[in-house]
């Protein structure tokens, strides 16, 4: 049997396939205005069994695809097992939404909590600011990396941060050194986040922002705890789809 | 619905305004309510109430002040029903539960404030509400800092705002206050209705109230049933119904209601199929037509059985001692039921966090839902320890915070969706 999960986030749609317990396809594209031309497009010649659907978007999906859904939440759960089975804590940072999730030791989900409404220290926080630094994704997480020390970044809010980037870069601060103030910045939050629903153990780092150097060696420091990410953080919530897919089978 | 334009008018409702409200709330009723399946019956009567709910029903009340009736309108469960009816009075709930008018609210009041204190200036403000309007007098209480502070500036808006003092602990002193407090509520209501308060018509009143609240009482009973008989949406409405009704005719109802709610269980039948998951609701109080939580639990795979609120069983539990032989003693007793009621604005409030733990058990609830407005200090901060202390018991707890907005409806679902499957995983 194969089964399919499809996640389908603010920013990016992912799809997942497992057989036998193995990750056999995944695929990701931007989310773009159109969500569900976008799934379509990634099934497209995609042979499954049964699928499931997860993510910002799953009750857009169900109607269509006429298939189950299942939150985040418990996906990222699910998913999180897939890849490591010592994990206590989950932290996604994903386009839109943070979540800090806590299992017990069986992998089950035991607290959870989301950043409230606004985007301030997501990953559309990151891409804005990196924009007004004028550096790509990549080069935004290198430069900060260089850096020695950091700007300190007070606002949280994306429209006011956007100012404040702006107007120490005009006072002719450091690039990387704002870089690097950002990037403290959203972990800082996040990681109070996260030491509010499970204050220890291993953490798993799931969600785009995972894909940032920086972002994971700061996570590291600021909670003094281990960190693994796994090979692509960004599929986590496709795969717990899938594996939800196979349970109710 | 007749035409009650000219009713309106005259009460001095802004109709253009008004017109847009009931258009509103007609839609959402049959969105969110009368789209749900294996309704009771006896539901038919609430949705008789709520199409009438500015027609009808303030006919009523414009009829009872054309007989000299006085009308007391309250945003607490802590004003006592039994006194208004005492003098003859009608009593009505006023808290507001709607988005509206909050641009001119916002204008007299800081914009973090709690929804329930801007929509009670909206409503005012925009001229909205034919029960604000009709009110001879309006109670305010002191209850947390920010009602106490908004009803300074509330003061002016209306014809006449009595305000209450309210203790903040459980004590002697405290419960001295709350009775002083209410023999002068006495005094006022005598003055206003030139009728003086005896045992006899005290005895009606509380007879009247009691009857009331034990007909709810009945109602949460029903509810520990699986599968459960009756919505909790539509059980929420009947508790939001329970602040403007006709008290007696609205017994009636709910018992009529029971019979059949009863009878369900009886049967094996409910709304939900045998083992939906089941959720408390604890927290601040749900003013019609604030539904949005409910609605998005109820479609998210768990059924609602019981609300710790005070628009729920915070504002039902207790019945008023009715032995006394004199005004003084009855005065007391009715001071001993509301000192029971367990607000967030007391310190400490241990007895609320072990009512809920009761409910969870009573109720053969899967979890619970802490539900805070956004801004209201005394339930956000106190949700920290009901939390905890409910986790400690083993009990799984969800907390929320939210407004009356519905943009956060997405990620309010995300949550919900998440905790119901924890939940049902047990
Ligand atoms: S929450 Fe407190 S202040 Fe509000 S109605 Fe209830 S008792 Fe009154
Ligand atoms: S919701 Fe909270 S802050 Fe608002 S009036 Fe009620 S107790 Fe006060």
């Amino acid at each position: 049997m194969r089964y399919a999960g499809i996640d389908i986030g603010s920013r990016t749609v992912k799809l997942a396939v497992i057989e036998d317990g193995r990750l056999v396809l995944s695929r990701k594209s931007a989310t773009s205005h159109n969500p569900l031309g976008i799934a379509h497009e990634l099934m497209e010649g995609v042979d499954y069994d049964r699928l499931t659907a997860t993510g910002y978007g799953r009750h857009l999906i169900k109607g269509h695809l006429d298939c189950p859904v299942v939150s985040e939440i418990t996906a990222f759960v699910r998913g999180s097992r897939f890849f490591s089975n010592d994990c206590e804590s989950i932290l996604d940072i994903g386009g839109q939404d943070t979540k800090a999730i806590s299992l017990d030791k069986d992998g089950n989900l035991c607290k959870f909590e989301m950043n409230d409404r606004c985007a301030a220290g997501t990953g559309r926080f990151l891409e804005v600011m990196a924009t007004v630094l004028g550096f790509t994704l990549e080069e935004f997480s290198l430069a900060a990396l260089s850096a020695k020390r950091a700007e300190k970044i007070n606002s949280m809010c994306t429209v006011f941060a956007e100012s404040e980037v702006v107007s120490l870069v005009t006072q002719g601060a450091d690039r990387n050194e704002v870089a690097l103030g950002i990037h403290k910045a959203i972990i800082s939050r996040a990681a109070g986040l996260l030491k509010r629903v499970a204050p220890s153990g291993k953490i798993f780092f799931a969600g785009g922002v995972a894909l940032n150097g920086c972002a994971r060696s700061l996570l590291e420091q600021e909670t003094d705890r281990p960190v693994f990410v796994p090979p692509d953080p960004q599929i986590v919530g496709a795969v717990g789809a899938a594996l939800v897919a196979s349970e109710n089978s | 619905m007749a035409d009650y334009t000219k009713m309106w008018k005259s009460l001095g409702i802004d109709i253009e305004n008004h017109n847009a409200l009931l258009a509103g709330l007609g839609q959402a009723y049959t969105d969110i309510f009368l789209s749900q399946k294996n309704r009771p019956e006896g539901m038919k009567y609430f949705d008789f109430v709520m199409s009438e709910v500015h027609g009808l029903r303030i006919k009523e009340i414009v009829d009872a002040k054309a007989e000299g009736r006085k009308v007391i309108g309250s945003y607490c469960v802590f004003v006592p029903e039994e006194l208004v009816l005492a003098v003859d009075g009608v009593a009505i709930g006023l808290c507001a539960g709607a988005e509206l008018g909050f641009e001119a609210a916002e204008a007299l009041l800081p914009r973090n404030t709690c929804s329930l204190i801007k929509s009670m200036f909206g409503f005012k403000l925009g001229k909205l509400c034919p029960y604000v309007e009709s009110c001879d007098v309006i109670v305010g209480e002191n209850t947390c800092d920010g009602k106490k502070k908004a009803y300074e500036i509330f003061r002016p808006l209306v014809k006449d705002l009595y305000v209450m003092d309210l203790p903040q602990t459980k004590s002697e002193t405290g419960r001295m206050v709350l009775k002083e407090e209410y023999r002068k509520f006495i005094a006022k209501l005598e003055k206003e209705s030139g009728k003086k308060i005896t045992v006899q018509s005290l005895r009606k009143g509380i007879e009247i109230v009691n009857a009331k609240r034990k007909a709810m009482i009945r109602l949460a009973a029903v509810r520990a049933a699986d599968p459960a008989p009756i919505s909790g949406l539509d059980a929420l409405l009947i508790n939001q119904v329970f602040f403007h009704d006709d008290p007696v005719r609205f017994t009636d109802s709910v018992n009529k209601l029971c019979d059949e709610l009863e009878q369900r269980v009886k049967d094996h039948k409910g709304v939900f199929p045998k083992g939906t998951t089941r959720v408390i609701v604890s927290g601040c109080p749900m003013a019609v037509p604030n539904w949005k939580l409910p609605m998005i639990i109820e479609t998210s795979n768990a059924v609602i059985v019981g609300e710790e609120s005070c628009v729920g069983e915070r504002g039902t539990r207790w019945l008023t001692d009715i032995k006394g032989n004199t005004v003084e003693e009855l005065l007391d007793a009715i001071t001993d039921r509301y000192f029971n009621v367990d607000c967030a604005v007391f310190t400490p409030n241990p007895s609320r966090v072990s009512h809920v733990k009761d409910m969870v058990k009573k109720l053969h609830a899967d979890g619970v839902i802490h539900y805070s407005l956004q801004f209201c200090q005394p339930y956000i901060i106190e949700s920290g320890p009901v939390e905890k202390e409910l986790e400690k018991s083993h009990i799984p707890t969800l907390r929320l915070e939210t407004d009356y907005s519905q943009e956060d409806a997405g990620q309010l679902k995300t949550r919900i969706e998440a905790f119901n499957e924890r939940l049902k995983k047990k």
